[in-house]
């Protein structure tokens, strides 16, 4: 399954070329494509970046207040989820535990948020990575020699006992009723920029979906270099050989550990356009519900991949939703309605696993790669 | 020292009941190696059905078999239908399946029986012994659930150890090829194993539910202690599910008591474990191997 | 805001457009009067316009969030299904000003992340006029603000904590129910009168409920606590906790807690031998539920059937166990026509009194609704609401606190006895007075009718 992981070759660019090597694990296929691409791997995923810019203002200034407002709450899901497809996808470790870290993130940016003279946004946001960074590399420390699942018991655990502090200081953490984040408002310049772009007005609700939009792209492009850099081969070495990587003078222990340092970071990160969207940081938001539905996204998606933790969460966002409408629209009660969401989501969830068990880029590439491997085959055999 | 005994019988108690989650979590981990988050769903639907049948009329010893019953033909079903198509895939696959025939089963059972508060009946008396003036926190329900968690893990070490079929099922878990070559039909003990497991949970789910209250979320935070206990003990062994259990139900008993009350229960549970796999990362009753799952 | 008062300039266009095409009609064809009956008291003359988002000539939608799947969802999933039929039964008589009132209320699983969601959903979406009911405080919490940005009425939030009340800082949100600090004042003024020597333990869930609760009986009786013990929602062992209380050796223990944990702790005592004379918060106590939670057991070997008989609570609302009660009867008929699954039980009569009192605002609010007029109508009228509430609301322009009194009552089997006259009260140092109002009694056609507030 090592194939369907070159998350940055997902995002960035179709593997073009010799059908050969697109085909080999770990793929560093020749890049002599049919499109243009640059050479250089950062020059292209800068080239997506924009891409994806441009398609996130276009869908942002398309779609009404409340696609906005969704599409806010699949940027908070999709950062958490890229990272954790990296720490599980790439590196192959199991953590139930990121609602936790993104409690972290959210609480972390509640409170800078409530000083009197609040720090800018991108500070805050920074230091709400860095606070989840350190809990990651102690999480990460202490996971790093465990497997299976006890791995997954122990971040378990995490995702169910951490929340906890938040009852246990209250004074600070607002206890059960949680605390308020004052999300800042938009400064005039956005205003400004958004009437003079597109002409229409610009709401909270947009600025909040612009802020998460920035922070999920640069999460992103950090992550796809990431992925294909040196750290990322090595995180692929440890996962598929952990004792030939060992052999190699890989030290197992410390490339896990940065691998959960990571993938909390973007978790924290997660967790503070979570606060800023929602308005509040309390515990019942980061229940294991929360880490698991993490989980549910990248396997939905595709393991590994960065594009399918986007979808996987794009998923969770709107499945619920359409299936309330559907339930409504059939005729049913509201809570008739809201019990078929959860019902539908679990069926989903057994049957992508039964009959698309490399989730969804996975299983697309699959096909793809299937398809241009008939057809070469057949070239080569009609020559 | 009345708030002592008090305090240490309830974290019994509750930790019988994590151990009888525990052991069945146990016995599919040996069976299948894959961790089945819809355990409590399966034991919260067969508790519904036990329900059911009290609220008919039926005696609670004839409804308790029958929920069992229908435990080990869920658990036969859930095995066959869908988790043989998963199995011996990628690890997380199996997660993610379990994780929705969880959610999907909760849903169904709320659709079905709706989601509000129903007693549930106790075979037992609910009012603690009396001894020497003094009540204390031993009911004979709870002497009734100690003895059937305890008697359901001998059973379990029994079959496991002394019987054919506990044999052919710990080969095929063992490895499948050699059991198959060996006559074992292993996909056949595959579903025994959940099946069984099955039961056990369902044991489980009637034993908490016994003398309190249901509803389709009832089980949500044994998942978890359940689980904790599991791991604490040491997946492979049904010894060590219920010794992780007892140690998790009277260490969260003793926090809830005098180190920092309810509210910091999950967190110990959390230290607690995280403890324990510093030292020993395969669980308490690890065997000396390495497990790499 | 921007978009909103954008909103406010198109639609009464379109409004005039389809005025002029209406009056022409019935120009035309004489009096077509197809709209239903009249409901409220207005003026026949002038015609219904569609006056503020989710207002149309013919329809009102309000929304709400409630956990109707997962852990909370027992109880409080059956809230909506009240008010709905409280809203079903208004609707077949034709509505509130020929307006029916549409009702949809989403499912938030008592998280804030989704109630964050499904209010963006009602409010963006769906765009309902405002908002009714909202259960849960850390929940509502996370769409206060929200709401108020976005100028949607945020009527009757389903929780007593104190802050809804909070006119400057969130001018559209309104409290219903009594908060739970006056509800501890009257708790705790109870115990010194008439158990001044009682040793009492205090039994809170750990969150704001227990703490408002605390801090109220606190005002009264804080030499009397011996202990206080917390539970944390979830946590489904109060062994250590009843314990506790045992040892610490209270004689009268006050529960601010939710029904379930009225149950559990009675069946730990049970098993303690522990027997003090409890008094649970109106929110905990519910007989009907309670009562038939633990009776139930006796069909297994207890026979402790009664094990709630002789405690202490308080009421603000009639009961299902008040069958004589009119108001009861009342939400009985209403009930029983809506032709839901299920019987009355409490949690449907505070829905159907939420429902009640959001006719009340409505009516109040003119033949044409906007929302700042129904924040208005309930600030100026809201106080003089006559409903199934035994004290009034409190409500004023500065004060957006809900229902301001209630008694203290004993439960005998599966009904109770009256131990005090309603009080009332307030926040803070407010004495506590009997109220000397009469008690209402609900309009023959089951519907209130209101004048509109100027």
């Amino acid at each position: 399954m090592s194939d369907l992981q070159n998350a940055g070759q997902t995002i960035a660019q179709p593997p073009a070329g010799n059908p050969a090597t697109a085909a080999a694990p770990a793929s560093t296929s020749s890049r002599k494509g049919r499109i243009p691409l640059p050479q250089s791997t950062l020059l292209r995923h800068l080239l997506a970046v924009v891409l994806c810019a441009v398609a996130a203002v276009v869908l942002l200034e398309s779609t009404d207040p409340f696609r906005n407002s969704q599409l806010a709450t699949l940027t908070y899901y999709a950062i958490a989820a890229g990272g954790l497809t990296v720490l599980t996808g790439l590196n192959g470790q199991i953590s139930l535990g990121h609602g936790a870290l993104m409690a972290v993130g959210a609480y972390t940016t509640g409170l800078f948020l409530s000083a009197d003279e609040p720090l800018p946004l991108p500070v805050v946001f920074l230091a709400a990575i860095v606070v989840t960074a350190l809990v990651g590399a102690v999480v990460g420390a202490a996971a790093s020699r465990l497997h299976g699942p006890y791995l997954a018991g122990a971040t378990l655990a995490l995702a169910v006992g951490l929340p906890g502090l938040a009852l246990k200081f209250k004074g600070t953490l607002g206890g059960e009723q949680g605390l308020r984040v004052r999300a800042p408002r938009a400064p005039e310049w956005f205003g400004d920029a958004i009437k003079t772009l597109t002409g229409n007005p610009a709401t909270a609700t947009k600025w909040l979906a612009y802020v998460g939009a920035i922070a999920l792209l640069v999460t992103y492009f950090l992550l796809a270099n990431l992925i294909r850099s040196r750290i990322g081969r090595t995180w692929r070495a440890v996962r598929d050989n952990d004792v030939a990587a060992e052999l190699a003078g890989i030290r197992l222990g410390s490339w896990r550990v940065l691998a959960f340092v990571v993938s909390a970071a973007c978790a924290g990160l997660g967790g503070a356009v979570l606060a800023i969207v929602v308005r509040l940081a309390a515990p019942s938001a980061f229940t294991l519900v929360l880490s698991l539905a993490l989980l549910t996204a990248i396997v939905l998606g595709g393991l590994g991949s960065l594009l399918g933790a986007l979808i996987g969460s794009a998923l969770l966002v709107f499945l619920p939703q359409v299936t309330t409408d559907l339930g409504s629209a059939a005729g049913l009660d509201g809570t008739e309605a809201a019990q078929l969401a959860p019902f539908v989501y679990g069926v989903v969830l057994v049957a992508a696993m039964i009959f698309a068990p490399a989730g969804i880029v996975g299983t697309i590439r699959l096909r793809w790669l299937a398809q241009r491997a008939k057809r070469a085959v057949a070239r080569e055999t009609g020559r | 020292m009345q708030q002592f005994i008090d305090t240490t019988l309830s974290g019994l108690a509750q930790g019988m009941v994590f151990a009888a989650f525990a052991l069945a979590l146990v016995l599919i981990w040996r069976s299948t190696r894959i961790v089945n988050f819809a355990q409590g769903s399966m034991a919260m639907a067969t508790t519904f059905v036990a329900l059911a049948l009290i609220q008919a009329g039926w005696n609670y010893w004839a409804a308790l078999a029958a929920a069992l019953v229908s435990g080990f033909v869920l658990g036969a079903v859930v095995e066959r239908v869908v988790i043989r198509r998963v199995e011996g895939g990628p690890e997380l696959n199996a997660v993610i399946v379990t994780l929705g025939l969880f959610v999907a089963i909760q849903a169904a059972v709320a659709i079905i029986a709706g989601s509000s508060f129903q007693s549930f009946p106790a075979p037992f008396g609910l009012r603690g012994f009396t001894i020497g003036g003094n009540t204390i926190a031993l009911t004979p329900n709870r002497v009734y659930v100690i003895a059937a968690v305890l008697l359901t893990m001998a059973l379990l070490v029994a079959l496991f150890r002394f019987t054919r079929v506990g044999l052919a099922m710990r080969a095929a878990a063992f490895g499948q090829e050699v059991a198959r070559l060996l006559g074992v039909r292993v996909g056949r003990m595959l579903t025994l194993g959940w099946a069984l497991a099955a039961v056990v949970g369902s044991l489980a789910g009637l034993l908490i539910a016994g003398g309190s209250f249901v509803y389709p979320a009832y089980m949500d935070s044994l998942i978890v202690f359940g689980f904790v206990a599991a791991v604490l003990g040491g997946l492979d062994s049904p010894i060590g599910a219920v010794v992780g259990g007892l140690l998790l139900g009277l260490a969260l008993s003793y926090v809830s008591a005098y180190f920092g009350g309810s509210s910091v229960v999950n967190l110990a549970a959390l230290v607690i474990l995280v403890v324990v796999l510093l030292v020993r990362p395969g669980g308490l009753f690890a065997s000396t191997v390495a497990r790499r799952a | 805001m921007v978009r909103s008062s954008r909103r406010l300039v198109r639609v009464p266009i379109a409004v005039l457009a389809a005025a002029t095409v209406a009056s022409g009609l019935a120009a035309c064809g004489g009096s077509d009067d197809s709209g239903g009956g009249s409901g409220g008291g207005s003026d026949a003359g002038a015609a219904n316009e569609a006056s503020d988002v989710g207002v149309t000539e013919d329809t009102v939608t309000v929304g709400a969030h409630f956990p109707l799947t997962g852990v909370a969802a027992p109880g409080y999933s059956e809230i909506p299904t009240g008010t709905q039929a409280y809203f079903d039964y208004v609707n077949a008589a034709g509505g509130v000003n020929g307006r029916t009132i549409e009702y949809e209320y989403l499912d938030d699983a008592y998280n804030p992340t989704n109630t964050s969601q499904v209010t963006n959903q009602l409010v963006l979406d769906d765009e309902i006029f405002a908002m009714l009911g909202g259960l849960g405080t850390p929940t509502h919490s996370a769409v206060i603000d929200f709401l108020n940005d976005e100028g949607v009425p945020d009527l009757f939030v389903s929780s007593g904590s104190l802050l809804w009340d909070d006119a400057e800082e969130h001018p559209t949100t309104f409290g219903w129910q009594p908060d739970y600090e006056i509800e501890g004042k009257i708790i705790g003024q109870y115990i010194k009168e008439n158990f001044p020597d009682a040793k009492v333990g205090l039994f809170l869930q750990d969150d704001d409920f227990g703490e408002n609760g605390e801090k109220g009986i606190r005002e009264y009786v804080d030499d009397q606590v011996v202990s206080a013990q917390r539970y944390t929602p979830g946590n489904t062992d109060v062994g250590p906790q009843i314990a506790a209380l045992k040892a610490a050796g209270a004689d009268f223990v006050a529960g601010f807690n939710v029904p379930s944990y009225t149950a559990l702790s009675q069946l730990t005592a049970l098993q303690l031998g522990y027997d003090p004379q409890w008094f649970y918060s109106n929110v905990g106590s519910d007989p009907a539920l309670v009562g038939s939670l633990l009776n139930n057991f006796s069909k297994g070997k207890v026979t402790d059937a009664a094990l709630l008989d002789g405690a202490l609570t308080t009421e603000y609302l009639p009961s299902v166990d008040q069958p004589d009660n009119p108001w009861t009867q009342l939400f009985q008929k209403v009930w029983d026509a809506s032709g839901q699954e299920g019987q009355l039980t409490n949690y449907r009569i505070y829905g159907m009194a939420e429902a009640y009192t959001f006719v009340q605002a409505l009516q109040a609010a003119g033949q044409n609704p906007t929302r700042e007029g129904i924040v208005d109508a309930v600030e100026q009228a809201g106080a003089d609401f006559e409903g199934p509430a035994l004290a009034p609301f409190r409500y004023s322009a500065d004060k957006h606190a809900g229902v301001g009194g209630m008694l203290v009552s004993q439960i005998t089997g599966t009904s109770s006895e009256e131990k005090t006259p309603v009080l009332t009260t307030d926040n803070g140092d407010a004495e506590i007075t009997e109220y000397d109002g009469e008690p209402s009694t609900p309009p023959s056609s089951g519907i209130p009718d209101v004048e509109p507030v100027e």
